[in-house]
Parts: structure tokens; sequence; C-alpha cells
């Protein structure tokens, strides 16, 4: 074992040099990035075969969509990636934030607050009902604290099917009115402004999600997803630390349910079950928990896949008419699908395509170092 | 249960009252549970400051309950904790680290995966980031060890250094008083005599310290004063060197 291998100062490469200038300014770098992503994704898609699969319009709309799913991911990460609470029922405060724009602003309520307010709104409220829902169950742990959100993620939508005179139950609320800025207004066959939005808000929302993860606020996840009762033994306060994870994920959520309904001008309890919450989970296990990028980059991948991909694959293989599989409907099949990813990503690279550097240690030690690791947290020994 | 046990305070000069200023810490009558079992069945002690004070006894007598119970991971659910003339029953953990309790718990519960240093500043977490560079400096002192292997994550060290770190990182937040729970478990003889004589050193520098021992011998030549714990009370309480020769003591504790 050797200390720490420093990079050679001698004769800095121009890539070395950059490399360290993007530790350094890391919130420009984000910036940068997302510029060069936004500009070149709808340059990408017009080279075949992208090109081929559907016009740019459409790509530009689903680019925003899967923005959702990476604002999604994003939020979820700091509950499961650095906190290391597992959430299984995180659509619910996806769904809190979509009803909280339905009622801002739709025909149905007769209200009509702007949409720029209404993203701060139902982050906010989000996360109080994340907090409300963290205080009582936070003490739960592992495999507890996974049913309790599970039943939490059943609930909600479930109360918003029920409580039919205040969203029309199984209809769901129509009509949502869609953004304006400066009296220029969002419309369906325009897909640009709401990209513009999504790249904005994902550029924003990363920006602060690393700076957290830098901070005290981050150091005490990292102390409590490691061992809960050393991290208590060090000063901090888990209770308050832990629910601080879960209120920022449930805003994080909330402001992708505001968004995701403004442009979709329909909310339905429908859109929110079980299988939300999977496949944000799913995004974050295959991107690489704990990595921001990683999980941002997963979930573009699998939203891609899901919306884009399997569709191609059916028409593909009934093109060239492959036995079997033309008769084979894939977009049925994408949970089992995810299934057989997962249980191949965690046989094969269960650190996650893009790993932490942390999670990568975890999960590929060497062999020598692996005896020492103590066995993972115990109860809190109440 | 009711009652007190009995305590055999069998050294004339450990029940003579110090100035009432004097005591760091106090425990009266302190009942702890774990769900329906009963714990701490009444334990009354002190720790007096700049004192060494050990708890020795058998598995399950309350040893770590008792310092969990201290250290505000566990609350009694009858009885009082002072510190400092405070009373701290009902305090959370990580109030009394800030008010200077530091706990090295049982089975070292390091960070496997941060290295040293990120172990160390988190011992520190509750204090300026930007003022913690001389505790660094002495916890190096202290363990030359852990400088050697700054870097390193803490999964990867031996059992000994693992010790050293969790004993470096609880006095990272500068306590007053340092509970530490078993240093000396599985350990090799000459680590053991290391740990030890570093116990006497962080004391010598001011820090009182509340030391938990299953090498009841060992733990009784470092220290000032014992108690001996058996099923949850205090069996027996004095100054070390006449715990050592108390007959029980050395039938129970010292296999002669």
């Amino acid at each position: 074992m050797t200390a720490v291998s420093k990079p050679q100062a001698q004769s800095p490469s121009p890539w070395a040099r950059l490399r360290s200038s993007a530790r350094n300014h890391r919130s420009i770098t984000i910036l940068a990035g997302w510029l060069i992503i936004a500009v070149g994704l709808p340059l990408i898609v017009l080279i075949p075969p992208l090109s081929t699969f559907q016009p740019q319009s459409l790509w530009i709309d689903g680019f925003s969509n899967a923005g959702v799913f990476i604002l999604l991911a994003m939020g979820l990460n700091v509950v499961v990636g650095l906190a290391g609470l597992l959430d299984l029922g995180y659509a619910a405060f996806f769904a809190i934030g979509s009803y909280v724009y339905a009622f801002g602003a739709s025909p149905f309520t007769a209200t009509q607050i702007p949409f720029w307010p209404m993203l701060l709104v139902g982050a906010l409220i989000a996360a109080t009902l994340g907090l409300l829902l963290g205080a009582p169950t936070l003490r739960l742990r592992g495999d507890y604290l996974a049913i309790v959100t599970l039943g939490f993620g059943e609930i909600v939508p479930a109360v918003f099917l029920n409580a039919s005179s205040f969203t029309k139950g199984t209809n769901g609320i129509g009509g949502i009115y869609k953004p304006t800025l400066f009296g220029f207004n969002f419309t369906l066959e325009n897909p640009v402004p709401y990209y513009i939005t999504m790249v904005a808000i994902l550029a924003v929302t990363m920006v602060l999600l690393y700076r957290l993860q830098g901070s005290r606020l981050g150091r005490a996840w990292m102390a409590i997803r490691e061992d809960e009762l050393a991290a208590a033994s060090s000063g901090i306060n888990t209770i308050t630390t832990k629910l601080l994870a879960f209120a920022l994920g449930a805003s994080t959520a909330g402001l992708a349910g505001v968004f995701a309904t403004s442009k979709l001008t329909f909310v339905g309890p429908g859109q929110f079950g079980f299988q939300v919450s999977f496949t944000v989970l799913a995004m974050v296990v295959l991107g690489g928990m704990g990595n921001i990028w990683g999980v941002a980059t997963g979930a573009f991948v699998i939203y891609t896949i899901q919306a884009v991909l399997l569709k191609e694959l059916n028409q593909f293989f009934q093109a060239i008419h492959a036995p079997i599989l033309q008769n084979i409907d894939f977009v049925q099949y994408q949970y089992l699908l995810y299934g057989i990813a997962l249980v191949a990503m965690m046989l094969l690279r269960p650190e996650g395509l893009f790993p932490s550097s942390r999670r990568r240690e975890e999960l590929h030690v060497d062999s020598e170092d692996i005896s020492d690791i103590p066995p993972p947290t115990e109860a809190l020994g109440q | 249960m009711t009652g007190a046990p009995t305590t055999t305070a069998i050294a004339p000069g450990a029940s003579a009252s110090p100035a009432p200023d004097d005591i760091l810490l106090r425990l009266e009558d302190v009942h702890t549970y774990y769900g329906q079992i009963h714990a701490l069945q009444g334990v009354s002690l002190e720790v007096r400051r700049g004192e060494i004070v050990t708890l020795i006894g058998a598995n399950g007598a309350g040893k770590t309950t008792t310092l969990k119970t201290i250290s505000g991971l566990l609350h009694p659910r009858q009885g009082k904790i002072s510190f400092e003339g405070k009373d701290i029953s009902r305090t959370p953990a990580h109030q009394l680290v800030r008010a200077g309790i530091g706990h090295s718990p049982e089975g070292r519960r390091i960070f496997s995966r941060l290295t040293i240093l990120e172990n160390l500043k988190m011992g520190a977490f509750t204090r300026p980031q930007d003022e913690i560079q001389g505790d660094l400096d002495h916890v190096f002192e202290l363990f030359p060890r852990l400088k050697e292997r700054i870097s390193q994550r803490g999964g990867s060290l031996s059992g000994g250094e693992q010790q050293m770190l969790a004993i470096g990182r609880a006095m990272m937040a500068r306590p007053r008083v340092l509970l530490l729970d078993e240093p000396s478990l599985g350990l090799s003889p000459i680590l053991v005599q290391q740990i030890f004589a570093i116990i006497q050193e962080i004391n010598s520098s001011g820090t009182t310290i509340l030391l938990v021992e299953q090498n009841a011998l060992q733990a009784l030549i470092v220290a000032n004063r014992g108690y001996v714990l058996q099923t949850g009370h205090v069996a027996l309480s004095g100054a070390s060197a006449d715990l050592r020769e108390n007959e029980m003591v050395r039938k129970a504790y010292l296999g002669e």
C-alpha cells in the first residue's frame, strides 16, 4: 500500500491542466458541461441512424421528458446514494409536485399561478411532506424504512385517486396551463422552450447538489451512510441530517412533478405507480449510486432505451423478419429487461456504470483489505 | 427492580467525598433498558476531573451499556446523569460531543471507506475545520503510525491501527472526558502495552478517562479508581490498588 499517487507536476499536459482547473471551478464546469450538452444533443440526433428513428423535434421533446427522470434520479441519489436510506416510494413526491401544479394552474381549480413561482412552491410542499413522512419513520433502518416508504408510495396516489372532489379521481385534472415567460407562450408544437427550461433546471440543480455534497452536510451524510452510531458519536445529529436528505430528495421530485405536469398539461393518479419509483431507483443503481453525473447519465440512457430504442428494436426485427424476435414486443417487456439488466449489473458491475470512487473501492477492494472491513452498520442499539 | 444493590467501598480513601466541583461526571441510580431487558439496574458512579477510572466486569455486566448511556446513545429510564453539574440524562449524543464527552465506541466503528485523515476530520465535525490542525498534529504525535498512513482507507488498517484511529477520532472533538470501550480488544500483547501507555499519556495532558476493559489487570494498573459491574449494578468500587488486592476481584477477573 502506498500513499495516494499525486499527479506529476513537472510538465502538465494541457489536458491535465484542464482537468485540474475543472476541479477547482466545479460549478462553472458543470454549467459549461450542460451548455455543451444542450447544444450538442439536438445536433447529434441529426446523424443517422438516430435521424431515421424520429424527427428532431420529437427527439428534443423526448429529451425534456428524459430530463424529468434525470431530475428524479439526482434527487433520489441524495437519499439513497449519499445518505444511504432506501426509499421505495419516491414517486409519491413526484405525484405531490405534479398535483400542486395542477391545483395552482388549471381551469379545474380556477386559479392560474404562473409556472415559475410554482416550481418553488411545488418543491417546498414536497419537501414539507418529505419532512412529515420522515420525522416518524427515519428512526427505522434498512428494510423497515424501505417497507414504510413503499407504503407511502402506494398511499399518496390512492389518496389522489379517492379524494375525487378535489382531484377528479381517476379522470385526473386536464387542461393545465402551460408556462409563459415575458408574454411568450410555451406550446406543444414547439419543444425547444421546454427543453431549454429543463436543461437550465438540471444545470442549477446539479451545481447545488455538488455544493451540498462537498459541504458539512454532505460529510454528515457520508458518515451516516458509513456508520450511523459512529456518526452520532462524532457529534452529528443523525435525525436532522437524515431528515434533510429526505426533504431535499423530495423537493427535487416536487420540482420534476411541476415541470412534467406543465408539459403534459394533465395529471392523473395512474402516473405515479410503483413502477415509477422502481424505474428511478434502477436509474440510480445502474448509473452508479453516489455519483451525480453517473446517476444523470444512467437516467438518460435508461429513459432513451425505454422511450425510443425498444420501439426501434421492434421495428428492426420486424423489418428483417427475424424468427421469434419479430414476434416479441420489447416495449411490453421493459420491466423484464430492467430486471435482467439489474441482476446482470449486480453480478458483473455492482458499483454501477459510473460509480463514485468510494463505491468502486467498496466493491472491488484488494483481497488483502477486505478481511479487515467490519460488518455493515448494526442497529443503533435501541 | 427497586432498591440499590449493596455497594462495597473497600478503600477508605474512595469514600471520602471530594469537593463537589471536582466531580466531572456522576451517575446516580441509573436504570437503562433495551426494550424489556433491564440492562443497568441502578448504577451509581462518579468520575473526578483528571482521573482514569475503569469499569471492569464480565460479559453482559453492563459496561458498554453504561458508556452508551453516558454518551447519549441510550437514555436512562430512571436515575440521573450529570456532567459538570448539569443534568444530561436526556441530552442527545451529538450535543454531548459538543459539551465535552468523547466516546470511542465498542468495536472501534471507524469509517472503513474513508481515509485516516477523513476519519479524523469527521471526529472534529463539531468544530470549525480551520482550527483543527493543532489537534491533528497532536493525534499524529500520539500515533505516528496514523500519520504514515494518512491517506489509507480505514478498513485496510490492522486491528491495532484501527483502535488508534478510533481513539484519535474521539480526541479530535477535544473531549474533557473520554469514554473508551475495550481499547485492548483483539490486540497483540505488545500493542496492548502501547495502547495503555497512550491512554496514560492522553490522561496526563489533561483529559479525564473512563475506561471499560476486559483486561482487568492492565486496567487496574493504569487507573486511579475502579468499579466492578455485575449484572447491571456496581458490586464493588475503590482505588485500583485495593481492587487488585481484593480476593473476589482476584478470583473472578484476574484469574487467580
